[in-house]
């Protein structure tokens, strides 16, 4: 009845997002109050231990940091974490929890995995079940999956300060920012949706990989006969809700969200997919509550919501309709790269969310996805993660769109360019620039290197348009700090190792640090009450224009390329062969 | 310098928080609160010997049993050791040929194309624990053949592992493979 399988699909999605819309009013609030110094529900828990900490490390009271000191804190206590990380991983060999015995990690895998998670990316060249150590895992990887997110929001308050304060020449404290970020935001939701995952069976241990015999023997290619089956286990709970509230994506598993030990019921998979989602989103009415106007963060909201909602809509009818080439065998929906207690609608839901934000947890394969269905996951990502993008980094990436969009308006009809009260002037616009267009031309410079190379494209499984649409999404995934993949892909050479992690590096800390200058530069201007000529930004038609903006510079840039990979496949497709 | 010597601690003190505290502290809630589901879901056999996890699939080629979801997992299907699927784009030769073949191998034992989806169709995590109630119907004729019993007691027994929707809407309706083999083997 494929009917009515439409219907539960677009239950669910609507089920979802509706839940999500109502809580992003609540947590959007309860996040500003957490960096204006209000008290909190969990402030009589959380309040001595910031305390203990903020003495320990010896972070005093008062102290404030002009953008620069700021930034410089910031790449200063990135660079710590990729240090440490990239040992963890050269080490994991003679470190403790690790009773599978996996030795270090190569250098240069080392040091791609480890660019990887500092940068919020979590691009995985490697397998975990085969190559991470527990401690890796929860010392390493995890410990990244905190720090990374927090880092975003401390950049997107930072960010945000830049219009709430005027004439000041301070943006906050990173110290400060990043502990409450951790403290009151990431901890606290992690470790209640990680006991909700484990009451569902995702798994939470540190015992040994068990064997457990087959129910009917089976025989490998080289003919062996393998009678157990050894479950690959670990603290998985724990690192998943993390993984997922701070947009990271990296999998403990190699098949990721997909793995039924990361997500073994639709309720798990619906609970995923709102910890992705849920600070992106709620972030806007953060910033609406910060600038004294709600409707500026609405507008935010709605122009994210809204292409959200039509690319998800795409999606689902390309995966709904399903692969001709296979229709007259195979009845039902299409399943190659997907799990049957998800199906289309759940795939389809998470597959949006995770390119949406900078995710990039995966619960279906997207490189088999079909050729509409992954153009629509490549696109989401080559927007520039802003609908509603990672953990902080959507906010700060819409903001500068929203900027730019300002200043085309107010060139066309002859206003101003201001925002919330802020003269946009062209140091403004430059930082505005780099911020939206970095991702971009890293991912064409690099792609066109890939293309040409025999590094490049010895990498690519499948053959013809597709394998163009591989190597894209990898530089789009990358660039964007999302970490998904077409992962036919083999990422696991000198080559790629290296590429990639640069162009997460600077994917990633070039826009922070054009976020957190502008931010400085911003918050030294003086407040311009609205006037006449001032656009009005929390409308209706700026929401559209707003929108029109991001589609101008992110699908236009890249039409060229999606025409050559996932459009040309399609026709193929269609046209039976 | 300053700078630098507060920011190490804060890096240090949040590492041992948030890579040491937290998950140790999940892992001690979850066992008490739920040992079973944070071990793997273990199934055991009277002896007390392993036989799976209730959320991992295991591979079938025999009639006498269901058959699970083809498995694209390196080594041998249902690998834990190599979760993934195919990632066959959808175009892909290859992957239109493994269709095709094991559409075939279907066809041999009476079950007629167009075949159930998910029968011939990698899974993403390649340890996809179920099928569809439609894919455990059409082989009951080959299971019955094989055990000598009749499809009706089968389709019982298919009928009571039925998963539904969670909370009647949520996801998919299923049927977790390993436990109806095992519930078939302990069939009188």
């Amino acid at each position: 009845m494929p009917d009515m399988e439409i219907l539960f699909d677009i239950t669910g999605m609507l089920f979802l997002l509706v839940v999500l819309t109502l809580l992003v009013k609540p947590f959007g609030t309860y996040i500003s109050n957490v960096y204006q110094g209000n008290r909190t529900i969990l402030s009589p828990i959380l309040m001595p231990l910031e305390g203990l900490i903020n003495r320990a490390a010896g972070v005093k009271q008062d102290e404030e940091m002009d953008w620069e000191e700021y930034a410089t804190t910031l790449l200063l206590f990135n660079g710590m974490g990729l240090i440490v990380l990239f040992l963890i991983l050269l080490l994991q060999g003679i470190l403790p929890l690790n009773p599978q015995g996996f030795p270090g990690f190569p250098l240069d895998l080392a040091f791609n995995t480890a660019v990887s998670f500092v940068t919020n990316t979590n691009w995985q060249a490697y397998s975990g079940e085969s190559a991470a150590s527990y401690l890796t895992q929860m010392s390493g990887l995890a410990v990244q999956n905190f720090l990374s997110a927090a880092t975003g929001l401390c950049v997107a308050i930072a960010f945000i300060r830049g219009f709430t304060r005027h004439t000041s020449q301070t943006i906050g404290n990173f110290w400060k920012d990043m502990t409450k970020s951790v403290l009151y935001i990431l901890l606290p939701i992690s470790i209640i949706a990680a006991l909700l995952l484990v009451s569902q069976g995702v798994i939470q241990n540190f015992d040994p990989y068990t064997n457990s015999s087959l129910l009917q023997p089976v025989q490998t290619s080289d003919g062996q006969t393998i009678v157990n089956q050894t479950l690959a286990l670990g603290p998985v709970a724990s690192q998943e809700a993390i993984k997922e509230f701070g947009t990271n994506g990296g999998g403990f598993f190699n098949a990721n969200s997909a793995h039924p030990f990361e997500n073994p019921t639709p309720l798990t998979n619906y609970l995923e997919i709102l910890l992705i989602l849920l600070i992106p989103f709620s972030l806007t009415y953060t910033f609406g509550r910060f600038s004294g106007n709600t409707r500026q963060g609405w507008a935010l909201f709605t122009t994210m919501m809204m292409l959200f909602i039509v690319l998800l809509g795409v999606m689902y009818w390309s995966e709904y309709s399903g692969n001709p080439l296979v229709k007259p065998v195979a009845s039902g929906s299409y399943l190659e790269g997907k799990e049957v207690r998800f199906g289309i609608g759940g795939s389809v839901l998470f597959a949006v969310s995770t390119t949406a934000t900078s995710t990039g947890a995966v619960n279906a394969m997207h490189d088999s996805l079909t050729p509409i269905g992954g153009m629509v996951t490549m696109l989401l990502i080559l927007l520039g993660e802003v609908v509603p993008g990672g953990v902080g980094s959507g906010l700060y990436t819409i903001l500068a769109f929203a900027i730019i969009a300002v200043f085309i308006a107010g060139l066309m009809i002859g206003r101003t360019p201001e925002y919330l009260g802020k003269k946009i002037e062209v140091f403004e616009m430059w930082m505005s620039v780099l911020i939206v267009l970095t991702s971009g031309i890293l991912v064409l410079i690099f792609v066109s290197v890939a293309l040409v190379t025999y590094f490049g494209i010895s990498s690519i499984l499948n053959p013809g348009p597709h394998g163009l649409s591989e190597i894209l999404y990898a530089f789009a995934s990358v660039a964007n700090n999302n970490g998904s993949a077409f992962a036919g892909l083999n990422a696991n050479t000198l080559f790629y190792n290296l590429v990639t992690a640069l162009a997460m590096l600077i994917g990633r800390f070039v826009p922070a640090v054009a976020a957190l200058a502008m931010a400085g530069s911003l918050s030294k201007k003086k407040y311009i009450p609205p006037s006449i000529g001032t656009l009005p930004t929390h409308q209706v038609t700026f929401v559209l224009w707003l929108a029109v903006v991001i589609l101008i510079v992110g699908a236009l840039t890249f039409f060229p390329a999606l025409s050559l990979g996932p459009v040309v496949e399609h026709m193929i497709m269609n046209a039976g062969q | 310098m300053n700078q630098i010597k507060t920011t190490l601690k804060l890096f240090a003190i949040l590492m041992l928080l948030v890579g040491i505290i937290y998950p140790v502290a999940v892992t001690g809630l979850a066992q008490v609160f739920f040992p079973k589901e944070a071990g793997g879901s273990l199934l055991y056999d009277p002896d007390g010997k392993i036989t799976g996890s209730a959320m991992i699939g295991q591979p079938f080629s025999d009639p006498k049993y269901f058959w699970s979801r083809p498995s694209a997992t390196s080594g041998y299907p249902y690998n834990p050791l190599a979760s993934g699927g195919s990632n066959l784009g959808p175009t892909n030769k290859d992957l239109i040929g493994q269709i095709s073949n094991r559409t075939s191998l279907l066809n041999s034992y009476g079950i007629q194309t167009p075949v159930p989806s998910d029968l011939v169709e990698a899974s993403a995590s390649g340890l996809d624990p179920h099928i569809s109630l439609q894919s455990a119907q059409v082989q009951i004729p080959r299971v019955a053949r094989a055990r000598n019993l009749t499809e009706q007691a089968l389709n019982k027994l298919v009928l009571q592992h039925v998963e539904e929707r969670q909370f009647g809407f949520l996801g998919e309706q299923r049927i977790n493979v390993l436990k109806l083999n095992l519930a078939l083997d302990s069939m009188k």
